[in-house]
């Protein structure tokens, strides 16, 4: 069953050192809150995975030195420019970088919800992204002659974690059109969920919600979190916040500026979330 | 001489080379490109289909991040835009790093889609808004995707154009090699040799870029402002001077 949680600090004690995370990209609902929670928590080592890539969540993650492994098709902040943080890091050498491309991420998760060893995909021969990736290979198409094909190997990460706007009191949590975050849930072994609310009635009684719906079977808990989001945007509910997005590119340009940004922002909305 | 700004003639430029096309995708970073997308399809009558990432009124898709990826590689989308911190003579494309990838001097964003959809989308459109010996180099730091590949390579895409803020280069498969095309407005072939770190071909004549009409330019800064804002406000303000849609 999946627990339905009264508060984010619980879920955010699920978020351990050193754990495989999926994240969704900007658009489909990203957890700040929760992340929040996990950095006041002082959580290291961990293993980010874009999908198939990331944004101002996981520069957060990053500069507050949560983060070993970026596993990505790109991080960017969009309109707001490079993602700082990670910049940084990546010339400091702070972080290792598995760079990919979005459909090899695509590839790696539809593996691991199938369970199967890894999936086939065109493109990628002759590029640095499969030179530098001793995990991916070239293979012959066992159906063709002289037909070479790359093989990327399930990702099964230990988590997923988004926000969504809604589950119910089974655990069954809508998404929509944002079906990324449907493959997330079926790859990971556990999926956390922060939500704008729990909702009574039944997500699956009625096909044209169902059709939308993560079934609660592959969710392993869920917490309300209003305004879970922010400062991102969340999908049929609020836009980003684009001044206070602004505002975190340009102090997150410094270590001294991001150092301000979590101690007003992190740090300081403890008693708020 | 015509009033249209830079960005309006590279986005009446762009939407020339999408004329008759059916599908035509746009991916991250990129309001020009899609600007022009949406413009040739307001003129194409509802033959076209644009899905514009980031865009709610411009994406049908449903199946998630992988449908674009998934549709691509059945050959079921025509045109796509990439670009590249650097773009070298036979069309690799850079979007990682400058210098040794693990400690970079500079470090992009990514790769994105590029190391897929340079391979499977027949038309791919290059374009890079800083014209530089920075930009345009000999050979790339980083390949994100190669201009070319061996020919047991299962590659139906490729390079078509590239498209900069001085110029309009073709590219040719079979000689790996762009050519000049056109050069915009207030810029001359001398400049453009001086400002590329490549080799490129000079035909004899090399005519100027064309500027859009009235006709066209309505449509710009019409409708197709209007909906750009919606993916990229920043940009729509900047050039159109538009707010965010409602």
């Amino acid at each position: 069953m999946t627990d339905i949680l009264s508060s984010i600090d619980p879920l955010a004690a699920k978020v351990t050192d050193g754990v495989v995370i999926t994240l969704p990209p900007d658009y489909s609902g990203c957890a700040n809150a929760l992340w929040r929670a996990v950095i006041r928590r002082g959580v290291k080592d961990l293993h980010l995975v874009g999908v198939p890539v990331f944004g101002y969540h996981g520069d957060l993650l990053i500069g507050a030195g949560c983060v070993a492994t970026v596993e990505t098709s790109a991080v960017t902040m969009g309109e707001h420019g490079l993602a700082p943080r990670f910049t940084a890091a990546v010339k400091a050498g702070s972080i290792r970088v598995l760079d990919a491309t979005c459909p090899a991420i695509h590839a790696g998760l539809q593996a691991a919800e199938r369970g199967a060893p890894f999936s086939v995909m065109r493109g990628l021969i002759g590029s640095d992204i499969l030179d530098r990736r001793a995990d991916w290979r070239i293979i012959d198409n066992p159906f063709a002659e002289g037909d070479p094909i790359v093989a990327i190997p399930a990702i099964t990460p230990d988590l997923a974690v988004f926000h969504a706007p809604k589950a119910d009191r089974q655990g069954n949590v809508w998404i929509g059109v944002r079906r990324e975050c449907m493959v997330m849930a079926h790859a990971a072994r556990d999926t956390l969920v922060t939500v704008e609310e729990i909702v009574d009635d039944d997500l699956m009684a009625d096909p044209s919600t169902k059709a939308g719906t993560i079934p609660g079977l592959y969710v392993s808990a869920v917490a309300e979190a209003k305004q879970g989001a922010w400062p991102q945007g969340l999908y049929t509910r609020y836009g980003n916040d684009n001044d206070h997005l602004a505002r975190y590119a340009e102090m997150a340009r410094t270590e001294e500026g991001f150092a301000a940004y979590l101690s007003e922002v992190v740090s300081g909305r403890e008693a708020a979330e | 001489m015509s009033d249209a700004r830079s960005e309006e003639i590279l986005i009446a430029t762009i939407a020339g080379m999408l004329a008759g096309l059916r599908h035509v995708a746009v991916g991250a970073s990129s309001p020009v490109p899609g600007a022009a997308a949406l413009l040739a399809k307001q003129r194409s009558g509802g033959a076209m289909r644009v899905s514009v990432l980031g865009s709610e009124r411009h994406n049908f898709f449903t199946d998630g991040g992988k449908e674009l990826f998934d549709c691509a590689g059945q050959g079921r989308i025509d045109a796509f835009f990439l670009s590249g911190a650097q773009i070298d003579g036979q069309a690799n494309i850079n979007l990682v790093s400058i210098g040794d990838p693990d400690r970079p001097k500079a470090r992009f964003p990514g790769s994105f889609g590029s190391g897929y959809l340079y391979f499977v989308v027949p038309r791919v459109i290059l374009f890079r808004l800083e014209h530089t010996p920075r930009t345009l180099v000999e050979r790339v730091d980083f390949i994100s995707s190669p201009g070319i590949s061996d020919a047991n390579v299962y590659r139906p895409g490729g390079p078509y154009a590239l498209i900069t803020d001085r110029c309009l280069f073709d590219f040719d498969k079979a000689r790996a090699r762009f050519t000049l095309r056109s050069v915009h407005p207030g810029h001359t072939t001398n400049e453009i040799a001086e400002q590329t770190g490549f080799a490129y071909d000079i035909p004899e004549v090399v005519p100027e870029t064309p500027t859009p009409d009235a006709e066209t330019l309505a449509l710009i800064r019409g409708p197709v402002a209007e909906q750009i804002a919606e993916i990229y406000p920043a940009f729509a303000e900047r050039v159109f001077g538009v707010g965010k849609a409602a």
